[in-house]
């Protein structure tokens, strides 16, 4: 393996390029809906409107930066950092090509669980500071959606361990080179797809926001750039879970020899970006309930039933 | 079979309880004393082998300043009006009481009727009529620390008749106290045995009311204890409006009633004001009628349809639908010059003839829309999330939506094949071919289904309009048409003379009294009007099916969550304009 590049140059690009793409995503998204939705979007500033993401990022900067009163102010203005900060510390665990890692861990895949975890404190924490019932109300939304999630996506990546009996990510990739685990784990998959959509609160799973009946959920009270942070955390989530998507069952950077490794890697995660982006257009919310329901009773199920056959057959292998 | 009803009536209650009126529109109308009204209604409602059950309107008029002896009956100082619908007969039955006094006082009949309960209080916002033994007699419309009772003919029409406005300390305060939540005042516990209860504020000003509409809602945990709509906001005082323009210039303030239907508020309203005048509309003029409400229903659905699709957190649908309506919008400018107010019915016809190329516009969206919903059905109808937030909420049965005064296509949503262009046509629609859509659930789902269904036929309606549209005039040649067509005024000098009268002072409508029920894009829209043959009417009643609709919300959407409210409000598709007037 080469592993001459000085890894703070891999910090530091992982950083700019994760940082970059969330806010890349505030003009992918805008578009791409607006394709989808026949109309413009926003293609007043700059070529294509490109500018827009530096317009956005300029107007949160100088928004009023407001704390209510009646807001418990510590845990208000400490709520948007844990979102960033949980989901940059998942990205140290992705290998974006061949010996770019930011930290090869042989537990890599534990880690990134326990950080998603932990980012469900954000939005928690943020509604239940907020001293405001629709933020409250989001936040034991978001309590409620955590504990449906969680269960069923860490067993829906345990196929992935077994199948390369590692929780590396980057042994993980190395053991897709004879076949993308997307065949043998498509319900692994699937339910991690969901999973992500829900940790994400990405729509349909955006219930703890539900815009139309609790006006902006957990972050209601939040304006400026904290406002902003959830804003990026939720981007910066979406470009995570298409990474590890595209790490776990896509085979990561594996691909055809004329374009190096990071190409395919990139171009997998954007593809699912997409996927992502093109799911919010098209797909209603479901009642929270709802959704614990179908995490309950079926996912999870679904998810054991996947577990014990790929143990099996690992077994009679 | 009216005077079958009154034999039954007069036989059970006495010749003197229940004496008839003849009225214009010849409604069946019945005078009776107040202390006997009770009994009488409770016979109608349960009574009668082919009874009244539904409670279409209550209303009241301030006949203080009514100068004309109208069958004699003018002589009270205040006349209730009961309007009572049978299914059964096919048949409504207008009841009516007077009051004597400075303010009257009467007995309550919400016990018969639960949609009686705003009707009541809103004649007493608006006419000081106290019901005795009403549960919760507070204004509805007006702020509560309004004075006065604006539909009283004292009370004062226009802000320049009031006086400069002040706004000094102690009424500021009062003010501001008076914005203060306090849940007993609306007759709410703050917990229950084992669990106290959120308060939560739904609106004015949120995202899924669709308007400036107040919900209390008293939760445990998401689960909706009670919900109690607070209307009112959108109010303007329409029906006082009325009394003040002439008949003809009040026609664009009934576009502006339920504003998603244009000028099927038009429709409504002339069908009434024809009625007193006696004018017979040309068939052409009812048949370009008939195809601009048809147009603006479909307009009305696609609003409702984009906007039910995004409450249920479907954000695409809204920007095809807007964009279909836009065309729906394209060929009523081209006809009319207006967008969703285009103020087009005249007294006796409509403003002008068509356009030449209007049949090409009509024809090509005939051609286009059937398949974009198709497309629809796929993507929100027959979506598996759309369905599981949408069926088996808000579920109201025949009995309860007749019992509530539900219209439209709440109504049909329950299985009743009901739909006034069908059983009481008006304005020609005997003459067309088209199926009522009915479905037999009474969820929110089914509710849609309905409406989706209704679509498609309108544009049948409208194909039939384009392929049968009769030759003629556009307006009738009876003198009180306003304003005449202008080509014999220049030859004749009686069309001179009315045109001359009609448009500067505006036509005189004989005195009496006529309503006029259609099926609009909500429910039963009607204007009932009363005259006392003068420019202008001495009272517009505006009966919005929203206003009934908006008051069953309570009773349906008790024990669901948060979540499923904004499907309920989604599937009762009603405008607030359409409930505070």
């Amino acid at each position: 393996m080469e592993t001459a590049i000085n890894p703070w140059w891999i910090i530091g690009g992982v950083l700019f390029a994760v940082l970059n793409t969330a806010a890349g995503l505030i003009w992918v998204e805008r578009r791409m809906l607006a394709l989808w939705q026949d109309r413009y979007g926003p293609n007043r500033a700059g070529p294509f409107g490109l500018l827009i993401v530096l317009a956005d990022s300029i107007k949160m900067f100088f928004k009023e930066d407001w704390i209510p009163p009646f807001a418990d102010r510590l845990v208000f203005v400490f709520a948007p950092a844990i979102v960033v900060a949980t989901v940059l510390m998942s990205f140290t665990i992705i290998p974006v090509a061949p010996g770019v890692v930011v930290a090869d861990f042989n537990i890599g895949l534990l880690l990134f669980l326990a950080f998603s975890s932990l980012g469900a404190y954000s939005i928690m924490l943020g509604g239940w500071a907020s001293n405001n019932k629709y933020a409250l109300l989001g936040a034991m939304r978001g309590a409620a959606q955590m504990i449906t999630y969680e269960v069923f996506m860490g067993l829906s990546l345990m196929g992935v361990v077994l199948l390369s009996g590692s929780f590396n990510l980057t042994d993980i990739v190395l053991a897709q080179q004879d076949g993308w685990f997307i065949v043998p784990q498509f319900i692994g998959f699937f339910i991690f797809l969901v999973a992500g959509l829900a940790e994400t609160h990405r729509l349909p799973f955006d219930i703890p926001e539900s815009e139309s009946e609790l006006v902006a959920g957990f972050h209601t009270e939040y304006s400026g750039m904290k406002f902003g942070m959830f804003f990026i955390g939720e981007y910066m989530g979406v470009t995570l879970i298409s990474a590890l998507v595209t790490t776990l069952y896509f085979g990561g950077w594996l691909g055809p020899d004329f374009l190096p490794p990071i190409f395919w890697f990139l171009a997998k995660t954007f593809a699912f970006i997409c996927l992502f982006i093109l799911l919010r257009a098209s797909l209603p919310r479901p009642r929270y309930d709802q959704l614990v329901e179908y995490g309950w009773k079926f996912l999870l199920p679904l998810a054991l039933v996947n577990l014990l056959v790929t143990g099996a057959i690992r077994l009679m292998q | 079979m009216i005077p079958d009803l009154l034999a039954a009536l007069r036989s059970r209650f006495g010749n003197d309880i229940v004496e008839p009126e003849t009225t214009r529109d010849e409604t069946p109308t019945f005078w009776t004393p107040q202390g006997k009204v009770l009994d009488l209604l409770i016979y109608l409602k349960t009574g009668l082998s082919q009874p009244f059950s539904m409670m279409y309107d209550l209303t009241a008029h301030d006949m203080r300043a009514y100068k004309k002896d109208l069958n004699g009956h003018s002589r009270f100082d205040f006349q209730l009006v009961y309007h009572l619908f049978s299914f059964e007969r096919n048949a409504f039955l207008r009841l009516k009481v007077g009051l004597e006094g400075e303010y009257p006082s009467h007995p309550t009949a919400t016990h018969i009727w639960p949609s009686l309960n705003w009707y009541e209080r809103e004649v007493y916002d608006m006419f000081g009529i106290r019901f005795e033994g009403h549960p919760r007699l507070r204004r509805i419309l007006m702020p509560s620390n309004w004075e006065g009772h604006p539909l009283r003919k004292e009370h004062p029409a226009r802000a320049t008749e009031m006086g400069p406005f002040r706004l000094w300390d102690e009424k500021q305060d009062a003010e501001q106290k008076a914005l203060q939540f306090d849940p007993a005042e609306w007759g709410l516990q703050t917990q229950s045995e084992d669990s106290d209860f959120l308060f939560l504020n739904i609106g004015p000003q949120h995202p899924g009311t669709h308007g400036v509409l107040r919900v209390i809602l008293q939760l445990d945990g998401e689960e909706i204890v009670d919900a109690i709509p607070e209307i009112g906001f959108h109010h303007r005082g329409a029906e006082k409006m009325g009394e003040r323009q002439s008949w003809h210039t009040y026609i664009p303030y009934t576009d502006r009633i339920d504003y998603l239907g244009g000028v099927m508020n038009n429709l409504a309203y002339l069908l009434a004001v024809e009625k007193l005048a006696g004018i017979t509309v040309p068939p052409r003029a009812q048949t370009i009628r008939v195809m601009l409400c048809e147009l603006f229903r479909i307009a009305s659905h696609l609003v409702w349809y984009g906007t039910f699709a995004q409450d249920v957190g479907q954000l695409s649908p809204v920007f095809y639908m807007f964009t279909d309506r836009e065309k729906v919008f394209s060929i009523v400018e081209a006809i009319t010059g207006g967008r969703m107010h285009p103020n087009w019915f005249r007294i006796g016809g409509v403003a002008q003839d068509l356009p030449a190329g209007w049949d090409g516009l009509v024809r090509q969206f005939i051609e286009y829309f059937p398949r974009k919903l198709k497309e629809y059905d796929k993507m929100v109808m027959r979506n598996s999330i759309f369905k599981a937030r949408t069926k088996g909420i808000g579920i109201f049965t025949l009995q309860e939506a007749i019992e509530w005064g539900v219209t439209g296509p709440g109504l049909r949503a329950c299985g009743l094949e009901w739909d006034m262009r069908k059983k009481r046509p008006y304005s020609g629609y005997e003459n067309f071919d088209f199926e009522v859509p009915v479905a037999s659930h009474g969820d929110c789902y089914d509710r849609a289904v309905v409406r989706v269904e209704e679509m498609r036929q309108s544009l049948r309606i409208i194909d039939q309009c384009l392929k049968n549209m009769p030759e003629g005039p556009y307006k009738s040649s009876h003198p009180l048409t306003t304003p005449p067509i202008k080509k014999h005024t220049m030859q004749d000098i009686e069309t001179l003379i009315n045109h001359f009268l009609n448009v500067s002072w505006g036509p005189v409508i004989p005195p009496g009294e006529a309503m006029s029920c259609i099926e609009a894009t909500k429910g039963w829209n009607g204007y009932y009007l009363l005259s006392d043959g003068n420019t202008s009417p001495y009272r517009v009643r505006v009966r919005a099916p929203s206003f009934a609709h908006m008051q069953m919300l309570p009773y349906i959407s008790r024990g669901y969550t948060v979540a499923d409210l904004l499907s309920i409000l989604g599937a009762m598709d009603f405008v607030l304009a359409d409930v505070d007037r």
